[in-house]
């Protein structure tokens, strides 16, 4: 990290450190195994990643307009 | 109207509709287009060269029940000819247990939903060991056939008019308190059904009534093809809702597992039926297995089976897991379903409600299938019912029904 950029982000670092992961657990084991509190949310993208499930399900949200 | 409001409706019929057990009937009287040399099986539409081992069965003892073949030999001839016309339990308002067949002469109990005013059929369950469902036909198996339907049925029928119907759901509701989860375990709705019919078996005053009190408590299944055509008869009637994502049945031949939307009309959604894991009796292991098989998912699509093992911590010992697998299990159903049953609640969960309403949205966007709580049958005929385990739906079924859903030109019918 730059000078400056320690700089900026002291106020966010300066005080103690509380994380929010997403997705992958393997961060928030690590958060919570040197003392760091670490809520985790459980995520995953829609369709597992599938781009085209993905493009499906945009097409049959709550809002579209039945046929 | 949009997809949110169909899928609101959907889910506002199934919450509303009821099932009352009216009585029972002879199928070629009430099943809706059911003619002469037809059968009806289990799970989406399969020909005669594609059925397993245990529907083939079954199919063998109906033509014997029937009187339509002498013999096993002859019942194959006649099926291999062309002349049975095949067709889905689904297509006529009705469900059977694992090959679930259903021919013309067989009982069938009525279950009315009052308030979509449509009716759903399903034959008496016929207890362990051989039993036509699982595919057997010998001596045995045909003479309780024509017991059940020639004898049982009037005194169940003459019962259930005496008492004025049966409410199928608040049974189930209450059951679900005792225990069950109503697709593998009905010990205590199967104990309700008996306590509620028995002073109207002993009133009616027709046929060999001890007979009939004893088959009706020998199995803890009797009460299962009641709770298929309970929520067979609430599904139908949120079938149908243009755009609605919402399942309305899930159903396996033992060759396909196939899915009914309301929104895509009368298509079925199929893939290959997948293997069951569970445990299995002494002497038989997943070798003789046959793959998934029966219309009992119907309970599964309404909240029931699978989706309720939260209610139902002892079936673990029969299909294999834990207790925390039960509630794990039913709190990843609330993740594919777009509501709470508000009569069907769960102890276990504080009385909430079970989840209902399987979304095929959710299901594709979480990769989450749902469990299937289920028996397993050997995969020869006329073994019979060899082990029981969770299951789940093949994601193939969920990712065709997107597509047809997300279709420019609309579900084709």
């Amino acid at each position: 990290m730059t000078a400056a950029a320690g700089r900026r982000a002291g106020p966010l670092l300066g005080g103690d450190t509380r994380v929010v992961t997403l997705g992958l657990e393997l961060f928030a084991h690590t958060c919570a195994a040197v003392g760091v509190p670490v809520v985790h949310v459980d995520w995953s993208p829609p369709a597992g990643g599938d781009p085209r499930l993905a493009e499906l399900l945009s097409r049959v949200t709550d809002e579209t307009p039945c046929p | 109207m949009n997809i949110g409001e169909a899928n609101r409706e959907a889910l506002r019929r199934i919450q509303t509709g009821t099932a009352i057990l009216v009585g029972m009937a002879t199928a070629r009287d009430v099943v809706p287009g059911l003619r002469e040399r037809t059968v009806l099986h289990a799970g989406p539409p399969v020909a005669w060269d594609r059925m397993c081992g245990p529907m083939r069965g079954a199919v063998i003892g109906a033509s014997l029940f029937e009187g339509w073949a002498a013999t096993p030999t002859e019942a194959v001839t006649l099926a291999e000819s062309g002349a049975l016309a095949f067709d889905s339990c689904h297509h006529h308002r009705a469900v059977g247990p694992m090959a679930g067949i259903i021919t013309p002469s067989m009982a069938v109990w009525v279950v009315r939903n009052e308030t979509s005013g449509g009716e759903a059929y399903a034959t008496i369950n016929m207890g362990l060991g051989k039993v036509l469902r699982m595919g057997a036909y010998d001596a045995s198996v045909l003479e309780r056939l024509a017991w059940m339907n020639c004898e049982l049925a009037p005194i169940v029928d003459a019962a259930l008019r005496r008492a004025g119907g049966v409410d199928v759901k608040s049974m189930i509701a209450e059951a679900l308190g005792m225990g069950d989860e109503g697709h593998n375990r009905n010990k205590g709705a199967t104990s309700l059904l008996i306590r509620a019919l028995a002073p109207h078996v002993a009133g009616a005053r027709t046929g060999d009534v001890e007979r009939a009190l004893a088959f009706m408590g020998h199995a803890d299944s009797f009460f299962l093809n009641v709770a298929m055509a309970a929520c067979k008869a609430v599904l139908d009637g949120a079938h149908g809702i243009p755009g609605s994502t919402v399942v309305t049945a899930m159903a396996r031949n033992g060759t396909e597992f196939g899915i009914r939307v309301s929104g895509t009309g009368e298509r079925w959604f199929t893939a290959g039926a997948p293997k069951v894991r569970g445990l299995y009796f002494p002497g038989y292991g997943p070798d003789d297995a046959n793959p998934d098989i029966g219309d009992s998912a119907i309970t599964e699509t309404a909240g029931l089976g699978g989706f309720a093992l939260a209610a139902a911590p002892a079936i673990v010992h029969f299909v294999g897991g834990t207790p925390q697998l039960a509630l794990d299990t039913t709190l990843d159903m609330y993740e594919i379903t777009l509501g709470e049953h508000e009569t069907y609640r769960i102890p276990a969960l504080d009385f909430r409600g079970t989840p209902v309403g399987i979304d095929v949205r959710k299901v594709v966007e979480t990769g989450i299938a749902p469990v299937i709580d289920t028996g397993i049958a050997h995969r020869e005929a006329g073994v019979g019912q060899i082990g029981a385990g969770l299951t789940t739906a093949p994601m193939e079924c969920f990712i065709q029904a997107l597509e047809a859903l997300a279709s420019p030109a609309g579900p084709a019918p």
